[in-house]
């Protein structure tokens, strides 16, 4: 038996470079149960972070009672994330929204489906009804529902109402590695498979927490470390997280300045001859560009301004210079920092360069921060159209209006797709006046929360709600509509390596709770949107139906499932896409002939200029003759929005943790890993605490220009003159007479990437002070992660107990 | 010969244009990405200015006297409300746009003067004001459906 909260990586299974991961197949069933107590295994994967593990749902009495990896399965041979293993039961949870609610007289009241929907509908058809109608709808989803689920409803936002204002909270995770993609490659689509952990000799992970966001990643990392010939470590990371202690190095560089680091590295990979000219004369453009502005980021100008080593960054560009297999993997730290696309596509360079792509071990995942955010890239849910499209290529929008059968001109092509936080901006100023938000948790999630909330709970604007719970943003709706959740479902989904996985449905719904299919199906019915032909827009009935269409759809494009059927997902293991009639089993890389998708008539973009955002035209791009090869892109370091001053002395940077997942809408109802981290904690490097008069333990207010929170101190390995905060805490929890400001996003900055729209969630200036001394007392951080304290600071390590006993085996 | 009342001409057309961006900047402030990167783009105008004023300097000492109305006045204040960004937007586009005509004049006056330093400050600097008018072309098309279809 293994306590999993207090191991969330278990036992290694130590493999050597080119062997096949071995297999570990972790399972939990509660209350003692054990598998002769199982009526039934039902096939899934994980929704509740990116890495797309598949799993089994136990199910006894109609009910779930467990879960176990499927060792089948390429991505995790068996194993589990904790928050798998236990973050199921919150499915049970006895306040699950069982029936819709309506406002009536400022309260939220129960009512039946044809009562919520009707005022729905009445409202739609008010706001529809004149020119620009389309412009009053906004649309926020999320990363963890079903493919068919994203693509029902970018097909009723986009042909139906005929609305740009359509995003997701995709936005806030993985937006910058969907522009990057772009960028780089002409289309999105990750060129890499995560077998490539099994052969590169070196693994760079670029603000990637991996450790704590996909643990069973990080589990196959760490048994190649432990296996012969071992893959070299580099970390770029400001905290001390299990990442940057396993690392051969460490680059702690100070937020914001990850576009200086990338310039500098690129430098000296070029200036010491480790690039592969060959590769670069036939499969890339840009070269000369890219040498003359990196060129300016010699190490020692990098070191003032990462605030780390010059020889550091000399030694990790000789790692990463002189490594025959590299994989790097991109998260948050760059994502949601200072010029988040433009260092993205550093790494691509990177990659580039060196001719490393496209091969086994040569792998860039740049990575997404939420389990199905892939598919609303893929189907149009978040700003993209659907199939990968490019909205400035005619010929594409026409291809989907012969799809749809509607008029071209319905599809909202004529300006971009409207990102989320411009969505909010419209909702805030007035114009859009119904906002429809599924599965996701604004009033937790977004920056500076206060103005969030002033937003989402203005009289003018009509607020649908569509989840498991009375969330933080459920609280401020006019009509609360309840979810069925994973595992009472079913559907499809696809991780970050382009492995596509089946969801069946284990158990029914609570109550009256409905999938989101179901929902956005019934809404397009009550609209009576129709197609050119006067025929219903929307025919579909079941989630089958849904993805043959959506085959269509992804035909010829980057993203082909032709050759996928429900029957091919069920039994075995994931599909890679394009699974088309000549590539039956899928593409496990792309790019393995260093041909790329810029195409003009192909691409996804005609490209952004990276410092400002400024579209390219059509003939621009045309004008750079592609030809098959991708682009190496760069711009000159630029400080952030905001800067540190006398006022707000030091850098906030926020994240996860092990435990928790998003905003602990179901983490925090499992037990097992609400009480693992049950609240809010603050990290702060001893020196920092030290001067500020600061113990382990002790209140201390942090605050912003936006707000101020309040949380408990953990005094550990980050580095000086930046504070962490996880971003999971809000408030659903509290008493609502008894709530303190302890979200971190209280304080965060509205401020975004100008290509990818993602805000910058890592580089808030505040200020912190004591407010309260902890007599004595830890916080409640938990042991493991990124807020480990030091060894001997004589702190209760974190454990599951009894109640966390899994098992892990070969079989 | 005339090229010092041209550089002249830019030099000021910089000026007013970083001038013009830090009063958008200030004016839209609720608009993030507006205050960003106009409060940025004036920075790049700055340097523009700053880059113009030794050759100003310089062709100035052999000018004649600077011809009547030269210099025009493109920006009288900033607006309020959506509409008013797209029209605010629209005057910073037509103070880029001289800028950007300016240029091409001024390196083509560079290539006559055989002056490769002003050459290279030409070169470097024309780039960076075509990006300025993408931006803002490209963040009017996005605002404008909205702005003047949809909004009360």
């Amino acid at each position: 038996m293994v306590d999993r909260i207090a191991d969330p990586w278990g036992e290694r299974t130590p493999y050597g470079p080119g062997q096949e991961w071995p297999v570990r197949v972790d399972r939990y069933l509660a209350d003692g149960r054990t598998d002769a107590d199982v009526d039934r295994w039902v096939q899934s994967a994980s929704v509740l972070h990116s890495n797309g593990d598949a799993l089994d749902i136990a199910v006894a009495d109609g009910r779930i009672v467990g879960v176990r990896g499927r060792a089948v399965d390429r991505i995790n041979r068996g194993r589990l994330d904790p928050k798998d293993l236990y973050g199921w039961q919150a499915n049970h949870s006895p306040d699950r929204l069982t029936r819709p609610l309506v406002r009536e007289g400022g309260r939220l009241v129960e009512t039946d489906w044809d009562t919520a929907m009707g005022r729905i509908v009445a409202r739609s058809k008010e706001l529809l009804d004149g020119p620009g109608g389309w412009g009053h709808f906004g649309f926020y989803t999320t990363g963890q529902l079903f493919l068919e689920e994203y693509y029902a409803l970018g097909v009723i936002g986009k042909a139906g109402l005929g609305t740009p204002h359509m995003d997701g909270n995709t936005r806030l995770c993985t937006a910058t590695a969907a522009a990057a993609l772009k960028a780089s490659f002409g289309t999105d689509g990750q060129p890499g498979s995560y077998t490539d952990v099994d052969h590169c000799d070196a693994i760079a992970l670029w603000g990637h927490n991996v450790a704590e966001t996909q643990t069973v990643l990080w589990m196959r990392m760490l048994d190649r470390r432990r296996g012969p010939n071992p893959p070299a470590m580099l970390a770029v990371d400001p905290r001390a997280t299990p990442v940057a202690r396993e690392a051969d190095l460490h680059l702690a560089v100070r937020s914001g300045t990850n576009m200086a680091l990338m310039n500098g590295l690129l430098r000296e990979i070029i200036r010491r001859g480790w690039y592969d000219r060959d590769y670069v004369d036939a499969h890339t453009l840009g070269f000369e560009e890219l040498r003359r502005i990196v060129d300016g980021y010699p190490p020692r100008r990098v070191a003032d301004i990462c605030d780390v080593p010059a020889a550091d960054v000399e030694r990790a560009a000789e790692l990463l210079g002189t490594s025959q297999r590299l994989l790097s993997t991109v998260l948050q730290g760059f994502y949601q920092s200072n010029q988040a696309t433009a260092a993205a596509c550093g790494v691509n360079n990177l990659h580039l360069i060196r001719g490393m792509i496209g091969r086994p071990g040569a792998g860039i995942y740049q990575m997404n921060g939420q389990p199905t955010a892939q598919n609303t890239r893929e189907t149009g849910a978040d700003g993209d159209l659907p199939g990968l499209r490019n909205w400035e290529n005619t010929a594409h929008i026409e291809e989907l209006a012969r799809l749809w059968n509607v008029d071209v001109d319905v599809i909202p092509h004529w300006a971009p797709p409207t990102h989320a936080m411009q969505i909010f901006r419209y909702a805030e100023q007035g114009s859009i006046k119904l906002l429809w938000i599924s599965a996701t948790n604004p009033a937790v999630s977004l920056p500076d929360l206060s103005r969030i909330r002033r937003v989402l709970a203005k009289p003018e604007l009509f607020v649908v709600v569509q989840d498991l719970f009375l969330t933080e943003t459920a609280e401020l709706a006019d009509v609360v509509l309840p979810g069925a959740t994973w595992g009472e479902k079913t559907g499809t989904f696809t991780s970050v390596d382009r492995t596509v996985h089946i969801s069946d449905k284990a158990v029914d719904p609570p109550g009256e709770a409905k999938p989101d299919l179901d929902i956005f199906l019934d809404y397009a019915r009550r609209m009576d949107f129709r197609d050119r032909d006067g025929q219903p827009l929307i025919r579909w009935t079941g989630p089958e139906e849904v993805f043959e269409a959506w085959k269509e759809c992804s035909r010829g494009r980057p993203c082909d499932y032709t050759g996928i059927t429900y029957a091919k997902l069920r039994g075995g293991s994931g599909v890679q896409w394009p699974c088309t009639d000549e590539h039956p089993d899928g593409t496990e890389r792309l790019y393995t002939d260093g041909r790329f998708p810029t195409d003009p008539d192909y691409c996804e973009t005609y490209g952004h200029d990276l410092a400002t955002g400024a579209e390219f035209t059509e003939p621009e791009y045309r004008a750079k003759e592609p030809d098959g090869r991708a682009f190496l892109h760069t711009v000159d370091y630029q400080p952030s929005p905001e800067v540190p001053d006398d006022e707000h002395p030091m850098l906030l940077t926020t994240g996860r943790t092990v435990y928790q997942f998003h905003t602990r809408t179901k983490t925090g109802r499992a037990p097992q890993l609400d009480r693992a981290a049950p609240d809010v904690w603050v990290e702060l490097n001893p020196a920092d605490a030290a001067r500020l008069g600061i113990a382990e333990g002790d209140l201390v207010g942090v605050a912003s220009a936006r707000g101020g929170i309040q949380a408990r101190a953990r005094l550990c390995g980050i580095r000086p003159g930046v504070v962490f905060l996880p971003f999971h805490y809000g408030y659903f929890d509290q008493d609502p007479h008894e709530r303190t400001p302890r979200a971190a996003n209280e304080l965060t900055v509205t401020a975004w990437d100008p290509v990818s729209k993602q805000p910058l969630f890592k580089v808030a200036a505040v200020a912190v002070e004591k407010l309260a001394d902890g007599r004595g007392v830890p916080a409640p951080a938990p042991t493991v992660g990124g807020s480990a304290p030091p060894p001997d600071a004589g702190i209760p390590p974190t454990v599951g107990g009894p109640a966390a006993q899994a098992t892990s085996g070969k079989e | 010969m005339h090229l010092a009342h041209y550089l002249g001409l830019l030099h000021r057309a910089q000026v007013n244009l970083a001038d013009a961006f830090r009063q958008v900047a200030d004016a839209h402030a609720e608009e993030p990405d507006i205050r960003h990167l106009c409060e940025r783009q004036a920075k790049r105008c700055d340097a523009h200015a700053e880059g113009l004023r030794p050759f100003a300097d310089r062709y100035a000492e052999d000018a004649p006297t600077e011809p009547d109305r030269l210099h025009s006045q493109l920006f009288t204040g900033t607006r309020t409300g959506g509409i008013g960004l797209l029209r605010d937007l629209q005057d910073l586009y037509l103070m880029a746009a001289e800028c950007d005509i300016a240029w091409t004049v001024v390196g083509q006056a560079a290539y006559g003067a055989r002056d490769e330093d002003l050459i290279a400050l030409v070169k470097r600097c024309e780039g960076e004001t075509a990006i300025q008018l993408k931006w803002l072309r490209t963040r009017m098309k996005a605002a404008a459906p909205q702005a003047l279809v949809v909004a009360d």
